[in-house]
């Protein structure tokens, strides 16, 4: 059977391009980056020019790139990282506003400085299509905020959330503030898709992993805008500016490296994943009754389409697509080890049934029209056979 | 994913006794407060034994899954037989379930006892 795949926004496969580039640094390039000698000067300028490439693309200095072991890591370095430098400067407990809709590793860490006292956080709550509005931040605001966290765009529903807009405000706040208030991005689902110069986008901290553009797993980065301390989380030795201990990710790092320059050079297959991904959401549109199309239709990222399936419950279509070939996923609690749904789709204002029905493909650079046609003819029987099943399709299906 | 045994997602694939009944003598719904899981089963009773029973489920592979088996065990036992059927029995009979889902064959006893139930309240009034 073939198998299709449309969980990119989970993991991809590595790009041959990037495991080329990393495969000397296994066998030959073995060297310690902080050893003296000859092996470890040159593992050393493989991880300064990868430190660069990465910089160059954020559009920032090299001494502003933490290499870390991913996207989790990043945000909570990110966030402790401030929290606990700048705890004891503060006069009042550090307030940090995020909001509900964030992934776990920012969500769950600024939960753990909750309950363990060390800050006091405010959730935005978003629209029904996920999108934060900046005034809200604004109205959030108080004289012992220190870090706002917001994510680019979300890995379940896609919807980009207007990190410029806010950075800039935040900037402006800070110019009449004697405390600083930090901005940090989780930019873990954009950096293929969005215009991630931190310039632009007015950040002092933004997250990214490796394995979500064709890199390999293990390994992200966290941009820190010179001036911003952070305190360590890992402690040990003096790498990455005595900023995260231990020995440096080499082959992981220049994977990274590659992979991210290869975001630039194959920029172009973006219109063509796009158009799929719009056949894809017209189609199932087209083709299956009583299906909402979750986040925003417009400001979403090119790559996603996700759903709820009204009557039906999201672990059974997956499985069902599985059986068939192919790989999506859903936010449903029973595919959860919880047993909530989706925390994204609830703070979209979903009731926990509808939530129960989300699915969500997320294409990428292998995807072909005839895998979206393949999905397409199978969808609407799947969804058909379990309205069957269901005590509330019934009369959807003119059973 | 969850690991789910062959005869479970056989089940789920193909459900035994799936649909609504006409004029069943007992109905039980029940829905799982956690998970939002539900489960609705229709019972024909003769003699005191259960002669064909139905079932819908929203729910996920195993609640539908453990829902279809449900229904192979009931089939053809008398009340009392029925009522002893434990949840842990429906496990077994799945042939192991992860344990994160064994709610939904509590779910499925939980159904069962409410469709009897009923039948019994439908009799008292007869």
């Amino acid at each position: 059977m073939k198998r299709i795949y449309l969980d990119y926004a989970a993991t991809g496969p590595t790009k041959p391009e990037v495991l080329k580039a990393m495969e000397p640094f296994f066998l030959q390039k073995f060297g310690n980056p902080s050893s003296l000698h000859s092996f470890g000067q040159e593992t050393r300028a493989a991880l300064d020019k990868a430190r660069g490439q990465v910089a160059k693309f954020l559009n920032c200095k090299s001494g502003e790139i933490l290499f870390t072991s991913g996207g989790t890591e990043s945000d909570n370095l990110a966030i402790l990282g401030v929290v606990f430098e700048y705890y004891h400067q503060a006069k009042n407990k550090p307030h940090i506003i995020t909001s509900s809709v964030e992934h776990h590793a920012v969500l769950h860490t600024c939960q753990y400085l909750e309950k363990k006292s060390e800050a006091e956080v405010t959730y935005i709550k978003t629209d029904n299509r996920g999108l934060i509005n900046p005034e809200d931040i604004k109205k959030a605001m108080k004289p012992n905020t220190l870090l706002v966290s917001i994510m680019y765009a979300n890995n379940e529903i896609g919807t980009v959330e207007p990190i410029r807009e806010i950075g800039k405000y935040i900037e402006k706040v800070n110019k009449d503030r004697d405390n600083k208030v930090y901005f940090h991005t989780d930019a873990v689902q954009a950096i293929e898709y969005l215009n991630c110069d931190v310039k632009y986008l007015h950040v002092d901290l933004l997250s990214l992993s490796a394995h979500k553009f064709g890199g390999p797993k293990g390994v992200g980065a966290l941009f820190v805008k010179e001036g911003t301390a952070i305190k360590r989380l890992i402690h040990g030795g003096d790498q990455e500016y005595h900023r995260r201990a231990g020995t440096e990710n080499v082959p992981g790092i220049v994977g990274l490296a590659k992979a991210i320059e290869l975001v630039v050079r194959d920029k172009s297959k973006n219109e063509k994943i796009r158009k799929l991904r719009d056949k894809l959401i017209q189609g199932i549109g087209k083709k299956i009754p009583d299906v909402i199309l979750t986040g925003d239709p417009k400001n979403r990222l090119l790559n996603n389409a996700s759903f709820c399936f009204n009557f039906i419950e999201g672990e059974s279509i997956l499985i069902n697509l599985d059986l068939q070939g192919v790989a999506v996923s859903t936010g449903s609690a029973c595919s959860s080890g919880s047993l909530d749904p989706s925390h994204v789709l609830i703070a979209c204002g979903f009731d926990h049934q509808t939530a129960q029905g989300s699915l969500r493909f997320t294409l990428g650079e292998q995807t072909t029209k005839e895998d979206i046609d393949y999905v397409l003819s199978i969808l609407p029987d799947i969804v058909k056979k379990l309205r069957k099943m269901s005590p509330f399709g019934r009369k959807n299906v003119g059973v | 994913m969850w690991e789910y045994s062959q005869k479970l997602l056989d089940h789920f694939k193909n459900p035994r006794n799936l649909g609504k009944m006409e004029n069943p003598d007992g109905v039980g719904r029940e829905g799982n407060p956690t998970c939002g899981d539900v489960m609705e089963l229709f019972i024909k009773v003769k003699d005191n034994r259960i002669v064909d029973i139905k079932f819908l489920t929203f729910g996920c592979v195993a609640a539908i899954g453990i829902s279809s088996i449900l229904t192979e065990v009931v089939k053809g036992k008398t009340l009392e037989e029925a009522r002893k059927i434990t949840a842990s029995d429906l496990v077994k009979e799945a042939g192991d379930v992860p344990p994160v889902k064994y709610h939904c064959s509590v779910l499925g006893i939980q159904a069962l006892n409410g469709a009897i139930e009923d039948y019994k309240k439908r009799n008292k009034q007869k």
